[in-house]
């Protein structure tokens, strides 16, 4: 029995291996015909106009500038909310409350962009008079609100972990419930945290549909929030969407694009994994 | 007024303001779901959910995204199920604290966190091109069911983490050995937070939508599914097609789109509902 289930936990390394061969194997021929340099350093990405550009650094921009605009949202607000629910709030409170921004993570994301695209967009649209129907910043502020509740629940635990002497200890000193919650309880948390906001930067990053639908499909090197923009997920959508011939050098950029992302969040969640296990350490 | 009192009022003001970032977020859901619900209601009824999609909006179901969603959400859980507790069981019973097991345990810490496109490009290479089932229902939810294997697996080991030692030492005391132990005692024991991840993971697959675009699944399909080898369709990825349509006079596609949306928060709320009902039910009566 021990073997039939060893197989079935082997089958996740068998996935590793999967992804990693097939992103490498396939942008091995793509980068037979582009050189590295090339696509890290040339600042244009059109891949099936007949000037043909395969630059990544649009893509990148685009990805990177919708994910800054989600977390400038995002950690601010997750980190509060923990911070609120696990000094401040009533018990009974809570209990009511976290099954309610556990629906926020549970939405679809599609469904996000359609609100993103028809409700938030044509919203800010009577503020900002040059944003465009698509543009990255009410996908970022869409997506960032997605993702408070990764960053408020994880926190929330990391907080939860820290031993209830240090609290009482500060109390003693008569501090009130800020100056404890920021000057010894925060601090204290501060290796969970940080990883629940590289977990969360790395879901933004790899976040697909609220950026195809409602930040567009134009690569643009760009740093202003109210244009269109293209970002690597919505970049492989569309291309995967096309009629781009399969085998063509044009369709091999969906996984040169690919192996861009996974190195990106694998080297994030990476981080994040080593920070969690030294804070275990810590503190069994 | 002293140094204390504005230490007070700067806590009694963080207070509110922590409050007010907790609604934030239920505000901005209520307003959303209240302009899905008020643009999409009228839509939503039987002819809605009988009809196949039309070029004319007023005429477009969602039928065959319906059948194609079950169809996918059938499989996947038939693949990733098993797979996915075995795998939690062996993890958390079998691979305790040796190299192998901490090699494991990075490997799914870094699977939990690959994005999902990724997955269909896996998906696209292996399922769709090397094993030729081509753009079916079957590679569909082979690459939902690597997709959710992280998360059935981690909610596994957190059921199974929670049943006390205790009863693994009344077993063997009896005389059962390991694989008796996990039967007879660990898995009934610890089934109520298994079946939990198990359908938050299930939740999770029937939003998907990237993954499935990747593997080239059609966003218009004017037939049943017949088998596991059909093309096919899902809700999530009729509304993609649907959201990106221009306005008709004859029309038009925001109406369709938000009614598309309410079946599938429905199927989604739905799930998540069962899951925290059970959570809690489980949670009152295990008391160890």
């Amino acid at each position: 029995m021990k073997r039939v289930l060893m197989i079935c936990a082997i089958i996740t390394v068998l996935t590793t291996v999967g992804i990693v061969w097939v992103l490498f194997s396939e942008s091995y021929t793509f980068f037979q015909h582009v050189s590295i340099w090339d696509f890290l350093t040339d600042t244009k990405w059109s891949p099936v106009s007949t000037e043909k550009h395969f630059g990544i650094l649009p893509l990148l921009s685009g990805t990177l500038l919708t994910t800054i605009i989600s977390m400038a949202i995002a950690v601010p607000m997750g980190v509060t909310i923990a911070i609120y629910l696990s000094e401040y709030a009533p018990k009974k409170f809570r209990y009511y409350i976290k099954p309610m921004l556990e629906i926020l993570a549970s939405v679809p994301t599609v469904v996000y962009g359609f609100f993103a695209l028809t409700v938030v967009t044509p919203f800010l649209q009577n503020y900002i008079p040059n944003l465009s129907g698509f543009n990255a910043l009410s996908a970022g502020l869409v997506m960032g609100i997605m993702i408070i509740p990764m960053i408020s629940s994880l926190s929330e635990d990391a907080l939860y972990a820290v031993p209830k002497s240090l609290r009482e200890g500060a109390y003693g000193m008569g501090s009130t419930r800020l100056q404890t919650s920021f000057q010894v309880i925060l601090p204290a948390a501060s290796s969970g945290i940080i990883v629940s906001i590289i977990l969360a930067f790395a879901r933004a990053v790899g976040e697909t549909m609220i950026v195809t639908v409602a930040a567009g499909n134009m690569a643009n090197l760009t740093a202003d929030p109210r244009e269109t923009v293209a970002t690597i997920t919505a970049f492989i959508v569309n291309m995967s969407t096309g009629d781009v011939p399969q085998d063509s050098i044009e369709y091999q950029t969906i996984f040169a694009a690919g192996v861009t992302l996974f190195v990106f969040t694998f080297i994030l969640n990476s981080i994040s994994f080593l920070i969690k296990k030294r804070f275990q350490e810590k503190y069994d | 007024m002293t140094n204390a009192d504005k230490n007070r009022i700067k806590d009694k003001m963080f207070g509110y303001f922590g409050m007010a970032c907790t609604f934030f977020g239920i505000f901005m859901l209520l307003i959303f779901l209240s302009d899905i619900v008020i643009s999409g209601w009228q839509k939503v009824d039987f002819d809605f959910l009988s009809s196949f999609p039309s070029s004319r909006p007023k005429k477009a179901g969602i039928y065959p995204a319906l059948i194609g969603t079950l169809w996918i959400l059938g499989l996947t859980a038939i693949i990733a199920l098993p797979i996915g507790i075995a795998a939690g069981v062996y993890f958390e019973e079998y691979a305790k604290k040796s190299k192998m097991a901490n090699f494991l345990e990075i490997n799914l810490a870094n699977l939990a966190g690959v994005p999902s496109i990724i997955y269909g490009l896996l998906g696209l290479q292996i399922f769709v091109r090397t094993l030729n089932f081509g753009t079916s229902i079957l590679s569909g939810a082979c690459t939902l069911a690597l997709l959710i294997l992280p998360i059935i697996i981690v909610s596994t080991r957190e059921a199974l983490k929670a049943v006390p030692d205790s009863i693994r030492q009344a077993s063997y005391g009896m005389g059962a050995n390991t694989w008796q132990t996990i039967w007879h005692q660990v898995l009934p024991a610890s089934s109520g937070g298994i079946i939990t991840g198990i359908i938050l993971a299930i939740s999770r697959a029937i939003g998907e939508t990237a993954p499935l675009i990747v593997i080239g699944a059609a966003t218009y399909i004017t037939y049943i599914p017949e088998d596991a080898m059909s093309n096919f369709t899902v809700l999530p990825m009729q509304i993609y097609d649907w959201v990106g349509m221009p306005e008709t006079p004859d029309g038009d596609y925001k109406t369709i789109s938000s009614a598309g949306i309410i079946v599938l928060l429905m199927i989604t709320f739905l799930l998540n509902g069962i899951a925290v009902f059970l959570r809690n039910r489980w949670q009152k009566k295990v008391k160890w």
